[in-house]
């Protein structure tokens, strides 16, 4: 009973957060929306069993990456209003889209054959005497470690991307060199000096 | 809380368990008002002034009267402001800041909810807390406040990666994530306590775990907004930067979210380095002491380092605390993971 109120309250917040998120007319709180709708995701995989990865959820998603859309939303002086009133001269190509993919779902749903062992499959729960992580780990380390590691690369080569994409050198930028400051005596910077009167230091 | 349930039934096994949460926050804010005051008080020492003196004896009940004071204010809320967010940022703070100590450990067995991800979830509601900060400086609709929180936003979003790596660090000794195991594997006398760890594994460990255990000490100190890295709310350009724009119960929110989030922040260390419940010695005169105890010295020593820092640093520039984030503790605490993990994996396989 109380199993199924927790799932239906956080399936019910996900569904309508995500709505929000489009519906939403101010930018900041659509983020806001959608972090909400991160959360209920993560609830439901605590509902499911999955605690590890509801809490990597949370802070992968919520606490890193909303965080900078957030960010950027804030900081981006986008004017909204004027963005959405060209909205409705894109619905015939926006709802071409979508029933294009409504068409693929639907098909894909019609010619999917389930396998009577599926069922079975699916209720498979983490070993009993292993803690969610452990489990995880002894599949993504060992069985598809080689796809781990593609993965991890594939990342690498994003940030490295974005890192070369956004890199600009530009000219006549003092920076601090902070060992140089440490370094530096009291003899480099200081110079006693005897000044005649009435000649001031030439 | 799930053994309430099964041992007592559905109904009183819930209200035992509401009751339980209860309690505990009731006593976590009544430490805090004395915290609140001892800051001050250290604060003022170091100073050579008194500090609040004039509430009660020796000031005991200033932390009240504020309370008082600032519940019976009336609630500022700027025209510009964005209302449902300006109201619901203070609660996040407050919220996120309570519920994170539902995984802390206090004593053997004295925990609300001692899940197996407990320091995952320590770790994803600490990630949560930015949300408060950002959220309330965009409401307020003003400069000065909005400036305030995106400095605080990047600020701990930086620091938090270090945190991070410390705290894997920790996790790859310890073999477990479940706060009280971790505190449990620490017994025996402080000698064990992760921050030295001499028995604990064949290598000398000590030499990778006490630097980590100052790099989440000035970690903390950044991620919970202090002193010397209190640029949100730097008065001297900022005003009081996110919190500009509050006043009375909302401010009185932010004010005991950020504190407890500080007391947090000591007893995670407290939990994660310095041995949690256990005394220094396992011999008769130390153990006749309750381990709360024990739990709440260390937290209160923590705390009394996160007031002295606030009265003798002065405060960082912004570039050089994104330096000391991005190019000091990140480089170091992720070599630290890696010399960690061969350590671990080298003295399991003999």
């Amino acid at each position: 009973m109380l199993q199924a109120a927790a799932f239906y309250i956080l399936a019910g917040t996900a569904v309508i957060s995500a709505f929000m998120v489009v519906a939403a007319r101010n930018p900041v709180r659509a983020v806001l929306f959608l972090i909400l709708t991160f959360f209920s995701a993560a609830g439901l995989f605590v509902m499911l069993g999955a605690e590890f990865l509801a809490m990597l959820l949370v802070i992968v998603y919520v606490g890193a990456v909303a965080v900078l859309f957030l960010f950027v939303v804030m900081m981006l002086d986008v004017d909204f209003a004027a963005l959405k009133e060209g909205f409705l001269s894109y619905l015939p190509l926006g709802g071409a889209v979508a029933l294009a993919l409504v068409g693929i779902l639907s098909l894909t749903g019609i010619s999917w054959v389930v396998s009577d062992t599926a069922g079975a499959a699916l209720q498979t729960p983490v070993p009993p005497d292993m803690s969610n992580a452990e489990a995880l780990g002894s599949i993504l380390y060992d069985r598809y470690v080689f796809f781990f590691q593609l993965a991890g690369l594939v990342l690498l080569v994003a940030m490295i991307g974005a890192i070369v994409l956004t890199l600009r050198h530009r000219e006549g930028v003092r920076r601090q060199n902070i060992a140089r400051q440490v370094q530096r005596r009291r003899e480099e910077g200081v110079e006693l000096v005897e000044v005649k009167s009435g000649e001031g230091i030439g | 809380m799930n053994d309430f349930v099964t041992e007592f039934g559905p109904v009183w096994g819930t209200a035992l368990a509401v009751g339980q949460i209860l309690a505990f926050m009731v006593v976590l804010l009544l430490s805090l008002a004395f915290l609140l005051l001892m800051d001050r008080k250290v604060w003022a020492a170091v100073q050579m002034r008194k500090g609040p003196n004039v509430v009660g004896a020796f000031g005991l009940l200033q932390s009240f009267a504020d309370f008082l004071k600032f519940v019976l204010k009336e609630i500022v809320i700027p025209a510009g402001a964005d209302r449902p967010l300006f109201i619901l940022a203070p609660l996040i703070t407050f919220t996120l800041a309570f519920i994170a100590w539902a995984v802390i450990p206090v004593a053997p067995g004295w925990v609300i909810s001692d899940i197996n991800v407990g320091i995952l979830f320590l770790f994803a509601i600490s990630s949560l807390g930015v949300y408060g900060i950002i959220i309330g400086g965009w409401a307020s609709n003003s400069k000065y406040p909005f400036l305030g929180a995106l400095r605080s936003a990047a600020q701990m979003v930086s620091y938090e990666v270090s945190i991070g790596f410390v705290i894997v660090t920790i996790l790859l000794m310890a073999g477990t994530m479940n706060l009280s195991e971790i505190v449990m594997a620490q017994g025996g006398g402080f000698w064990n306590w992760h921050v030295l760890s001499f028995d604990l594994l064949p290598w000398p460990v000590f030499a990778i775990t006490i630097p980590m255990f100052v790099i989440f000490f000035i970690s903390a100190l950044a991620e919970t907004n202090r002193p010397p890295f209190d640029l949100p709310e730097a008065e001297s350009e900022l005003v009081a930067g996110y919190q500009v724009e509050y006043s009375s119960t909302p401010y009185l929110l932010f004010m005991i979210g950020e504190y407890l989030n500080i007391v947090l922040m000591c007893s995670l260390m407290t939990v994660l380095f310095l041995g949690g419940w256990h005394a220094p010695f396992d011999v008769a005169p130390f153990t006749w002491i309750p381990p709360v105890f024990w739990f709440a010295l260390k937290v209160l020593f923590l705390f009394f380092m996160f007031a002295m820092v606030k009265a003798l640093v002065p405060r960082y520039r912004y570039d050089q605390l994104m330096r000391l984030g991005w190019k000091i503790f990140l480089p170091t605490s992720l070599v630290a993971v890696a010399v960690m993990g061969a350590v671990v994996v080298y003295s399991n396989a003999s």
